[in-house]
């Protein structure tokens, strides 16, 4: 018994472990840069985040169901392609919901391919991230394409004195909680991440959240685009790329598991929020923006490595005991 | 022939169900009556966990009817089934560790806010939760993470989900292997009160006194048929027991050379031991003999093995293979001592099923055909010595060089998986149910090889749930229970009925042994 409690106080550890590294380097950013902990860069921060934050909320609800998206970053292409070339004068709410839709139909094909094929998520994303981005460059013939003033207005717009894009970002976050903890639905993704098999002989209806699950993941990537087109009002053919890994490793930095079943809603948020203070720290340091890549991916890679670890850990701890404990004859009382 | 107070619930006729051509359920028929329990036994294998997967909707039917009050009754889901009013408490524990108790219980069905909308009353939730849980009084938060409760305490939880529904008919899977006698008191407790509500119960499990209690009837089932159905009195342990087995052995087993007195020993095994898992194996297996492995399910036996080779840690113990003493975890050491490992799952083999038989079987063996610097491979002479050994194995396929492993039936697919190893000359072969799945013919060859391997020198250690296989292929059979070795039993002295007791832990009839 202490063997195994000691187990888990090892990983509940590693648990916490990415939070306490990024902790320290949020002092050592402090202490390198005066201007790091300003109230001004901490909202700037923030702001920066919002369009990682909706991407990762999706994000997490495919790790969650033991899936992964990597489309994430054609779809936030592809909903740009889609306002900035179809909807120049069209008003801004119309953009936006063009965009949630653009990405719940591309994720609803992921879903597809992965439900009825009964492919590997890995796979079916990987291939439709080259067909999404392909289709994007096609359309836009590879020229840069522009939002039109409206939604590049909304971009630096505030509203009862917060950034719009931040008032998006939250208000995505506060669907996402409804949606994890408020309907079956987090329930249902949560024992699918931890056991297919078993969800379904429980009767959980696995298809269907399945499907659910990457046109989720779809619409919020298209909402993520949208933001981050909104706040930089142009995108080339690189807008987005990376924004697959960034996602993932903002759920996994906040402390879903890679594995399926273990996290939640804050995760990818908080995570979201880490990755951008990294970054902006590094920029506040002058550090040398090539450094960025390998600073971010260091820690990316640390939590990952503490998450793969945990779970080994606690695949031990919920073993099936044989032979639990003396048992006497049973008789009925 | 019922009283009026134990109305007919469930009528189950001809029920029947077959997996990769291999019938596991002939004409299966029972009645279960409202008030009344049934209680169902049979070994491992003899088709009582599949029969009430069929029931509830888990597995799909290839024929028979149900009836439920009269009704036909033909689920096409776990969801379908508990809708109507048949709750299934199963044999796997369903319990999602990084759920809440409460979640767990109300996965599938969670009460909601409003009717109309998706939204889950917590508060409702909860305040259910507590309900069932007091029932089974199980004394945790409901919103405590399920991976904080024990192993009983989870069946107890498994119970709890099996109760939230207004069922007419409970099906329980072996509920009490992992409780406490307290536990298992609380739960017939429970079941007498879902009896007094008019629900009838099929009671499933593998303490025979245990069902003898408390079942009002029983069915006893063998090799997917019903072999007795009556009334539980004037019924005994001794009874149950000849229903179980009982079967004339057929002419299966091949004739095995005879073997020198004092054979040296290849596998020998002191003090195994993981705490919650195995406690204090000792073994050997000389050369030249079949020594086999009984027991229930969840007794061991497939841990035990993986530990012997090496896939799972121990944390005591001494294994030695052809006197090279081997450390825990050391798989390659072991490969190259001799030793053999054919699990029981035949799917992660890793059989490349779109692969020729003849690249299947070479797989493990390419080194044995490299040229001297290990670059190179002889095609034609590996592609002799795979003819030949699929002649050995007399394995029934097209031209093992053009002929893709996933068109062979199981049996031969089996027989691939075991040239793999024999490529090798192992010296100790450790087999986890390695007929399981596989048809009569392709067994009696297993058989054959198993014998051939054994009269050649080779030391055979087998695990099986089927006793006819052991008792008729094995020089030695060691019974499994809990974790234990609980007894051995020489082949002048293979006594059935006595190996069953001990698997089950009955040492003596209507007696029941400490752990």
């Amino acid at each position: 018994m202490s063997r195994q409690a000691s187990l888990g106080s090892v990983a509940s550890v590693l648990r916490w472990l990415p939070l306490a590294i990024f902790a320290l380097l949020v002092i050592g950013f402090a202490a390198l840069s005066p201007r790091f902990l300003s109230l001004a860069n901490l909202g700037a921060i923030l702001v920066q985040s919002s369009w990682l934050i909706v991407v990762a909320l999706g994000m997490n609800l495919a790790l969650l169901s033991a899936g992964v998206d990597l489309s994430v970053g054609a779809v936030m292409y592809l909903a740009a392609c889609a306002v900035g070339l179809a909807l120049a004068h069209a008003p801004v709410w119309i953009c936006m919901v063009t965009s949630i839709a653009t990405g719940a139909v591309f994720g609803a094909l992921n879903a597809t391919l992965i439900v009825r094929l009964g492919l590997p998520a890995f796979i079916v994303t990987l291939a439709t991230t080259f067909i999404g981005r392909g289709l994007g460059l096609f359309l836009s013939s590879t020229r840069i394409v522009y939002a039109s003033a409206g939604v590049a207005d909304l971009g630096r717009a505030s509203l009862f004195g917060l950034p719009v894009p931040l008032l998006i970002a939250v208000a995505a976050t506060f669907i996402g909680w409804v949606i994890l903890n408020r309907t079956p639905f987090g329930p249902y993704v949560r024992s699918i991440g931890a056991e297919a098999e078993g969800a379904r002989r429980v009767g959980v209806p696995i298809t269907t959240v399945k499907w659910s699950v990457y046109t989720l993941c779809g619409a919020f990537a298209g909402l993520g685009g949208f933001i981050s087109l909104s706040q930089t009002s142009a995108a080339s053919g690189a807008f987005g790329q990376n924004a697959e890994f960034l996602a993932i490793a903002a759920a996994v930095l906040g402390g879903t598991s890679l594995f399926g079943g273990r996290g939640n809603l804050w995760a990818p948020v908080i995570g979201a929020v880490l990755i951008m203070t990294v970054q902006n720290g590094l920029a506040m340091m002058n550090a040398n923006p090539y450094a960025y890549p390998v600073v971010t991916g260091a820690v990316i890679f640390l939590a990952a490595l503490f998450d793969s670890i945990r779970s080994r850990l606690q695949a031990r701890l919920e073993r099936r005991a044989i032979c639990p404990e003396p048992i006497g004859p049973v008789r009925s009382g | 022939m019922t009283a009026p107070s134990t109305p007919l619930r469930l009528r189950v006729e001809s029920l029947s169900k077959s997996f990769f051509g291999v019938q596991v359920l002939h004409g299966i028929g029972f009645e279960a009556h409202g008030g009344r329990v049934l209680g169902i036994v049979g070994e491992n294998g003899s088709g009582k966990s599949t029969t009430m997967n069929l029931l509830t909707g888990v597995l799909p039917r290839e024929g028979g009817t149900v009836l439920l009050d009269g009704k036909p009754f033909e689920p096409a889901s776990r969801r379908e089934s508990d809708a109507a009013g048949v709750a299934f408490i199963q044999q796997e524990l369903n319990v999602f560790p990084n759920l809440s108790v409460a979640e767990n219980l109300f996965l599938a069905h969670p009460p909601r806010r409003f009717a109309a909308l998706p939204l889950v009353s917590r508060r409702r939730m909860y305040a259910q939760a507590r309900e069932l849980l007091h029932q089974v009084d199980l004394a945790v938060a409901p919103g405590a993470l399920a991976s904080t409760l024990s192993a009983g305490e989870r069946q107890l939880l498994e119970i709890a989900r099996g109760l939230s529904s207004e069922a007419r008919v409970f099906i329980l899977d072996e509920p009490t292997s992992s409780l406490t006698a307290r536990e298992a008191a609380r739960l017939f407790a429970i079941m007498r009160r879902l009896q007094q509500r008019g629900a009838a119960i099929l009671y499933i499990s593998h303490n025979l006194e245990e069902v003898l209690e408390i079942a009002d009837d029983v069915l006893v089932m063998r090799d997917g048929r019903v072999t007795l159905s009556a009334a539980s009195s004037g019924l005994n342990a001794n009874d149950l027991v000849c229903a179980m087995v009982g079967r004339p052995i057929a002419a299966l087993f091949p004739m095995r050379a005879a073997r020198s007195a004092t054979p040296a020993p290849l596998l020998e095994v002191a003090g195994l031991a993981e705490p919650g898992m195995l406690h204090d194996i000792t073994l050997r297996v000389a050369r030249g003999e079949i020594v086999g492995i009984a027991g229930l399910m969840g007794s061991g036996r497939s841990e035990l093995a993986r530990a012997l080779f090496g896939l799972d840690r121990y944390s005591a113990g001494v294994v030695r293979v052809a006197g090279r003493q081997l450390s825990a975890g050391d798989i390659q050491g072991r490969i190259a001592a001799g030793l053999a490992f054919l699990t029981e799952d035949r799917r992660h083999e890793g059989l490349m099923p779109d692969a020729t038989v003849a690249d299947n079987m070479a797989l493990a063996a390419l080194p044995l055909f490299a040229s001297r610097s290990g670059a190179r491979i002889s095609n034609d002479k590996l592609l002799q010595a795979m003819r030949s050994l699929g002649q050995r194995l007399n394995l029934k396929s097209g031209d093992i060089a053009s002929t893709p492993v996933r068109t062979l039936s199981g049996g031969n697919q089996q027989k691939v998986v075991l040239g793999r190893w024999l490529l090798r000359e192992p010296k100790v072969f450790i087999l986890d149910e390695p007929t399981r799945g596989v048809d009569v013919g392709a067994k009696e060859e297993i058989y054959r090889l198993l014998a051939q391997m054994a009269d050649a020198g080779m030391g055979v250690l087998m695990i099986s749930s089927e006793l006819e296989e052991l008792t008729g292929l094995c020089d030695r059979i060691l019974v499994m229970r809990r974790g234990t070795l609980a007894a051995e039993f020489e082949r002048a002295h293979f006594d059935r009925e006595a190996i069953l007791r001990a698997a089950f832990g009955q040492d003596a009839l209507g007696q029941e042994s400490g752990a």
